[in-house]
């Protein structure tokens, strides 16, 4: 019958859409990561162990040296085709000596870098030594094409859920279609085998029972006044409060690399927080106290997002700031100040001292600065307005532990309280003249 | 029933033809109204495309973008140092110690600077001497950021370089063909720059310098010298003496240069029943007469006489007097208190004439008055009058070839200018160092701009002995170079200044060490023995113009006796001037500063002004008047003062205690070059200070016009309320129970007599003070001079704006500490007590408090600090409706501003009125252009206090920022907060010691014995507001000989 012919064709484009979809998604799931293991294990030329070497060298040598660049000190790989084993051992044990002795070689690569003088290590044996030219004359590793290819292959799968979401659109349209047609001819059936449909009665429509039913009406203006007051308070009460602001800023700066991967210590870089009311942005010669030696990221450093070349050109950007030439190791006296963006923005009215915090409070920079450690860039974790201030000052006991200042009042105070412990607003931390003057 | 009548609104409407009537029935106004007028150009309007609905939709457009982009908050850029010095750590000041010597302030200071920028002037407790700064020293810092100073070198009004300068000075000075180079210069007292002179002097051969002070004190210096041999000031320590007269000596103003006040103060604080006896002759009122137990006015030529008299009975020598017979014994009195004081005793005079120094020196030196340092005398003053004056002749027969005029501005400060002028056009080659285009240095050749004293190297010896180094707190704002640097430069000495002085100072230094002297910033070497010491220090600066006309040391005393004969037989012809010098602006070099244009005058109370000072009884026969206004301000009749054919016109303030027949008139005002507008106020006096000397005989007539001042203080006499000054005399004090002199006011509760301190009569529950910190202020009243240190010291402190001189008209000073000074209308304020005591009925009330009204001829002064007093039943915080305002445990009342509202209420109801309202935004607002509306002014802002907008209230936080400060030291180090920590930017700024501050919960604090001592009392005590500032009853000596 036709009806029948009908009915199996809609069930075959059901079956037919959600093969098609099955097959859509598979590409996808069956994509496994082949990522090569990128470790080199090259075997040595001259037969030291490499492995010890890099221990070695890491320890003793990395200050100063590099393998492939030049720093303080000559970048080393190549090393033993430059000079004689001999001449290695004893300048390293004593180069000073050898300087002094007016060996040519050592006088001309002292005058080249500025005469600066290499430690002595006369503790290494020529074993340690052989072990560490190991290392060093391990080749640089090939770049690691494997990243690059991953990252072409994401692009096309990024399309791909664009044209799954059009092709659910189309299958729900077309389920619309079929239900109406189904319906259809349903009727068709019925009217066919003269089965009465239930008529529909006249009612009055939703709308015109609602405007004459006027306590409803009431109830839901007040409704609708209180929920657009609510959402207007609240649109209101965040005027101003910058909660997740993070600007972008004239250097990629990543606390997640330095205070989270490298555990530095916040007041390492922010240490007027000890003594000062502001926690100061680091002068750019405290980052040059590591960078100085960290000219590029190591290539685990490297995320989906940044690259190493990115990272690497945000270090480019602090040694033009500073004025740091990496080919001389010196400075050039041109410098260009980095203009940050302020995140922590508080009103002129409102005075905030970090060191009272930090240094007698001991409160950790994390309670209001969140998860630093975590964050790629950096952003406003609290909503620094004086009801988070005043709330923590509530919930806060104030350290009196070792601290004389606190002796006396901190004795009189809880007994007048009953309390074993104050909270610095009992000890007169919600005062207005203790933040705004 | 209605009526008839008819009513009429003008008599025009009785004339029934009036064309007037028929034309207001039709129309509202009579004439046209002129659109055209304020709508503008008809032409340009027509062809304007802006039509009225465009207009608006602009307007709601803008509106809406306006309102839209507020909700955007501002990006603030955050710049790093690239290399932060090692001694900078943002958010921590650092103090510097230097020294002030602009040749007429001479002060070891220490400077607090934040981030690199000096933000404010602190005393340098460690200077045994000038120790302490003033009002004008407190307000240098501002002078620095005078975005008015000049930026460069210059030649005429061109811009040039260092080096073109060097190398066109140069070849002019080595080409001046035999004629005369003369280095006209400030007193700079320093052992390095008369050395560097002398070099000077050696490589140019035929130099003289000739050294200038603005306000001489020439005689006084010459006088010394003929008889101590040496050209110097004689030097006090007023904290030996218990008897002091003086005789026209405002030493506690700028009279020798100076700095008297903390020593004449440690006096004046009754000790076991002791205080010194201060008797004063002058006739301007000054600060040091308004300070004194007597003081009596005469007129210079009486002074004189006076001086005579008292050197007559003193020593028994002399000639008989010639005085009235009142003033006579007014002499006697003075004279027996020295006799009987013996070498307690010290006599001082500020008469501009040799005899009388010579006098004043031979009676000290008669009695043997400890209080005069005979070893140390003071070099800050080696101005030499004749020898200026003699320049200006040479100038003028045009034997000058170059001249290099360093720190002292003779176009403006010269009475001959003109003559100057003539004298300079003949100077072939002429160099002005200076800091701004003033008079002389817009008309010389060129300018070599200097630094300020704190972008600056340099050394003083304010005294014999005491040294004090000068260091720059910032880097140079501008491409300048000090005036040494030059010299430098122009003998071929490749050296810096810096290690000129270091090298310089070795002698001086003997073994001690360079850096710890530049740490302290002075040094004292006492055990020198006199000879060594004269040895160690250069010669004076100066060439003496007449050597012979100076006698020898040894013919001293023979001179003694003619000079007072000559003083007894002084007279004076008409009115007599005595040109003085006003707290605010001394001899008017930072006349560009507004804090200290702004500040108050101690005595008169006006700002922005001088004035000529007249005694009530001269103003009334010259038809000169004072009155208030309708709004409350002061109006004053002009004066025309004649001096030979000099002829100045200026306001005239009405001051009690001026002496009959004479009149005073302040230097330092007027400048019109190098500053700006709002600063060229009053009116340059120079002029009239012929020959420098200050008094002058003048004509004083009536002028046409009125002048308005800017006077914050329109109550002038204490009208015998006694709860607010309080005061005593040392006898009664003494003698008397303290509850007789200083009673605590009592209300009566149901027929019961209560003290108002009672809680038994108090409206509020008392709460527990006890636990923590409770700060408290003390004011000695006998201690306060009223020099007005604390009032700048405040302004830098707290931002204070500065609002000019139209809003002070209007009452809107912003001063949150002001210093009232209050007159009794009787003799004394016992007399006013009395007075208003014994009025009885309606009659007697009205007449006797009207005539109290008007100070006496010459009335008792008293000087009273007002802050906001910090009230513990502080009447503004109940009426706050917001809680803007309200009570720390700390005792300090709180002011959160961006709470206020700007109602006003919390001002009209204290009792003290020291609320003051922003009645406009003065920073970064057009309408103002002070400190505050340039960037360069905005340096001197601290940080940690806030800057506050239009329409909210602010007043006195008690330093809040400072002893939060103090606190967070403590506890950061870990231990209790010492006494003597806790201060106030004007406890800390007191030099006289009659401001302390502290913790009364300390009980072993000084401020915890203030706060029992029995000259305690509160301001309006009855009031019952329970304030956290004391005041010291003010003690009088007024015991007879």
């Amino acid at each position: 019958m036709k009806q029948v012919k009908h009915r199996n064709s809609a069930s075959k484009i059901l079956i037919l859409g959600t093969v098609f979809l099955f097959t859509l998604f598979n590409p996808v799931f069956g994509q496994e990561e082949v990522v090569a293991d990128t470790a080199v294990a090259t075997e040595a030329s001259s037969g030291g162990d490499v492995a010890k070497g890099e221990e070695l060298f890491k320890s003793l040598c990395a200050a100063c040296h590099k393998r492939y660049k030049k720093m303080t000190g000559p970048a080393l790989f190549g090393v033993t085709e430059r000079r004689d084993t001999e001449w290695l051992y004893s300048w390293i044990k004593n180069s000073a000596a050898m300087i002094a002795s007016g060996d040519a070689d050592a006088v001309a690569i002292y005058e080249e870098y500025n005469k600066t003088a290499m430690n002595a290590f006369p503790q290494l044996t020529n074993t340690d030594i052989d072990d560490i030219l190991a290392y060093v004359m391990v080749p640089k590793a090939a770049p690691v094409a494997p990243v690059g290819q991953e990252l072409s292959q994401e692009a096309p799968s990024g399309v791909s859920s664009d044209v799954l979401l059009a092709i659910l659109a189309l299958v729900f349209l077309m389920l619309v279609v079929i239900l109406f047609l189904v319906n259809n001819t349903l009727k068709r059936f019925a009217e066919a085998n003269n089965i009465e449909l239930p008529g529909q009665e006249e009612r009055t429509p939703i709308w015109k029972a609602f405007v004459q039913n006027q306590f409803l009406v009431l109830v839901s203006t007040i409704f609708l006044l209180l929920a657009s007051g609510y959402f207007v308070y609240g649109y209101f009460m965040q005027v101003g409060v910058d909660q997740g602001y993070a600007p972008i800023q004239p250097i990629h700066y990543s606390h997640k690399i330095h205070a989270g991967d490298n555990k530095i210590e916040c007041k390492y870089c922010h240490s007027s927080a000890r003594v000062s009311k502001t926690s100061g942005i680091p002068s750019l010669n405290v980052c040059m106290n590591c960078h100085k030696s960290i000219s590029e990221v190591a290539d685990a450093t490297a995320t989906a997002e940044h690259s190493k070349e990115f990272y690497d050109g945000e270090i480019q950007k602090l040694y033009k700031a500073v004025g740091w030439d990496e080919e001389s190791q010196s400075y050039t006296g041109e410098t260009e100040p980095v203009k940050w963006v302020r995140i922590h923005n508080l009103p002129d009215f409102a005075y905030f001292n970090h060191s009272q915090h930090v240094s007698v409070a001991g409160v950790e920079c994390q309670k209001c600065h969140g998860p630093v450690e975590e964050m790629e860039i950096m952003y406003q974790h609290a909503p620094l307005t004086m009801g988070w201030c005043i709330n923590c000052h509530r919930e806060t006991n104030v350290k009196v532990a070792d601290n004389e200042y606190y002796e006396k009042i901190h004795k009189q105070l809880s007994k007048k309280y009953g309390v074993d412990q104050l909270t610095a607003a009992q000890m007169g931390g919600l005062e207005c003249g203790k933040c705004h003057y | 029933m209605s009526s008839n009548k008819k009513y009429w609104k003008s008599v025009e409407e009785l004339n029934e033809n009036s064309s007037i009537v028929e034309t207001l029935q039709q129309n509202e106004f009579v004439q046209e109204i002129p659109t055209d007028e304020f709508l503008g150009d008809k032409s340009s309007l027509e062809s304007s495309s802006t039509s009225r609905r465009d207009f608006l939709k602009y307007v709601g457009f803008s509106t809406a973008a306006a309102s839209l982009a507020a909700c955007e908050g501002p990006v603030k850029k955050s710049i790093p140092y690239v290399v932060q010095p090692d001694r900078i750590v943002p958010g921590v000041a650092n103090y510097y110690a230097t020294t002030i010597a602009d040749g007429y302030d001479f002060a070891s200071v220490l400077i607090k600077t934040r981030e690199g920028r000096p933000i404010k002037v602190e005393n340098n407790n460690l200077a045994t001497s000038n120790g302490d700064a003033n009002a004008r020293v407190h307000a240098s810092v501002l002078s620095l950021y005078d975005n008015t100073r000049l930026q460069g070198p210059k030649k005429g009004e061109e811009d040039i370089d260092w080096i073109t300068l060097d190398k066109e000075v140069g070849a002019k000075l080595a080409a001046l063909g035999g004629k005369e180079l003369v280095l006209l210069t400030q007193t700079f007292a320093s052992p390095s720059t008369s050395k560097l002179i002398s070099e000077f002097k050696a490589k140019y051969q035929n130099v003289r310098h000739v050294v200038y002070d603005a306000v001489s004190n020439s005689e006084a210096l010459d006088a010394y010298q003929m008889m101590y041999g040496e050209r110097a000031l004689a030097d006090y320590d007023f904290s030996k003496a218990n008897t002091i007269v003086s005789v026209a000596a405002d030493f506690l103003g700028d009279w020798q240069g100076g700095g008297y006040d903390s020593g004449y103060a440690k006096g004046r604080i009754p000790k076991n029943g002791k205080m010194s006896k201060h008797t004063h002759f002058e006739a301007n009122m000054s600060l040091t007469g308004a300070n004194a137990d007597k003081r009596i006015a005469v007129t210079p030529s009486e002074q004189k006489q006076v001086l005579a008299a008292l050197y007559t009975y003193v020593t028994g020598s002399g000639s008989k007097s010639s005085l009235g017979a009142d003033l006579d014994a007014q002499v006697i009195k003075a004279a027996g208190q020295i006799k009987k004081a013996g070498s307690s005793a010290v006599v001082v005079t500020g008469i501009q004439d040799v005899d009388a120094q010579l006098v004043v020196l031979a009676i000290n030196k008669a009695i043997k008055s400890k209080a005069f340092n005979e070893s140390t005398p003071r070099t800050i003053r080696q101005g030499d009058s004749k020898a200026v004056i003699q320049l200006v002749k040479d100038m003028n027969a045009g034997r000058v070839g170059g001249l290099l005029i360093a720190g002292v501005n003779p176009m403006y400060s010269l009475p001959n200018a003109n003559e100057f002028k003539t004298g300079l056009e003949k100077v072939s080659v002429s160099v002005a160092f200076s800091m701004h285009n003033d008079d002389t240095a817009s008309l010389c050749n060129y300018v070599a701009t200097t630094p300020h004293y704190l972008e600056s190297w340099g050394d003083v010896e304010l005294k014999k002995g005491s040294y004090s180094l000068m260091q720059p707190t910032i880097n140079p704002l501008f491409d300048t170079r000090q005036f040494q640097e030059t010299l430098l430069k122009w003998t071929g000495n490749t050296s810096t200044y810096h290690d000129y002085i270091k090298s310089a100072w070795t002698g001086i230094l003997g073994g001690s060490s360079w850096n710890q002297a530049l740490h302290d910033g002075v040094l004292v070497k006492p055990s020198l023995p006199k000879q060594e010491l004269v040895d160690a220090i250069e010669a004076p600066e100066g060439d003496v113009a007449n050597v012979e006309a100076v006698p020898a040391p040894n013919s001293a005393d023979q001179n003694v006796g003619a000079a007072a004969r000559r003083l007894s037989i002084a007279k004076a012809t008409g009115l007599e001037l005595t040109l003085y010098t006003k707290t605010a602006l001394g001899d008017g070099q930072q006349a560009s500063n507004p804090w200290l244009q702004e500040m108050p005058d101690p005595i008169t109370r006006a700002s922005w002004d001088n004035y000529l000072t007249v005694s009530k009884a001269d103003a009334a026969q010259l038809g000169l008047t004072n009155e208030n206004v309708a709004n409350g301000a002061l109006n004053g009749s002009y004066a025309k003062v004649t001096v030979g054919e000099v002829e100045v016109t200026v306001p005239v303030i009405i001051q009690p205690g001026q002496a009959k027949g004479s009149v005073g008139l302040a230097l330092g005002y007027g400048k019109t070059k190098g500053l700006k507008e709002e600063m060229q106020v009053g009116v340059n006096a120079y002029p009239l200070y012929k020959n420098l000397n200050a008094v002058q005989n003048v004509s004083v007539s009536e002028a046409e016009g009125e002048h308005e001042f800017a006077c914050v203080q329109l109550h002038n006499t204490l009208m015998g309320r006694g709860d607010i000054v309080k005061e005593t005399t040392l006898e009664i004090f003494n003698t008397k129970d303290h509850h007789e002199w200083n009673a605590i006011p009592e209300v009566s509760k149901n027929h019961i007599e209560y003290e108002v301190t009672s809680p038994e009569v108090d409206l509020w529950d008392e709460f527990d003070r006890s636990v923590g910190h409770h700060f408290n202020l003390s004011i000695d009243l006998n201690a306060c001079t009223g020099c007005g240190a604390c009032v700048i010291a405040c302004h830098a402190e707290n931002n204070v704006p500065v609002v000019g001189k139209s809003e002070i008209r209007r009452s809107r000073d912003m001063h949150w500490l002001r210093i009232d000074r209050y007159y009794s209308s009787e003799e004394s304020f016992e007399g006013d007590n009395e007075k208003k005591d014994n009025i009885a009925g309606l009659g007697s009330s009205l007449s006797e408090f009207g005539e109290m009204e008007s100070a006496s001829d010459n009335p008792q002064v008293v000087f009273q600090p007002v802050m906001c007093q910090h009230c513990n039943h502080a009447p503004c915080e109940t009426v706050c409706p917001v809680a803007a305002t309200s009570h720390g445990r700390q005792g300090q009342n709180h002011m959160a501003y961006n709470r206020c509202v700007g109602t006003r209420y919390c001002g009209n109801n204290c009792p003290y009125k020291v609320r003051r309202f922003n009645w406009f935004l003065y920073n970064n607002n057009d309408e103002f252009d002070y400190n505050m509306n340039n960037d360069l002014g905005r340096m001197v802002l601290n940080p940690d206090v806030v800057v506050r907008s239009r329409g909210v209230m602010e007043k006195c936080s008690m330093c809040i920022q400072m002893t939060q400060k103090t606190i967070l030291d403590a506890k950061r180090d870990g231990r209790p907060v010492k006494d003597g920590e806790f201060q106030t930017a004007c406890s800390a700024a007191c030099s006289s010691g009659a401001m302390v501050f502290g913790d009364i919960n300390d009980k072993d604090s000084e401020i915890a014995k203030l706060k029992e001592d029995n000259r305690m009392y509160h301001l309006l005590e009855h009031v019952g507001t329970k304030p956290n500032v004391m005041y010291q009853t003010k003690v009088r000596n007024t015991t007879e000989a």
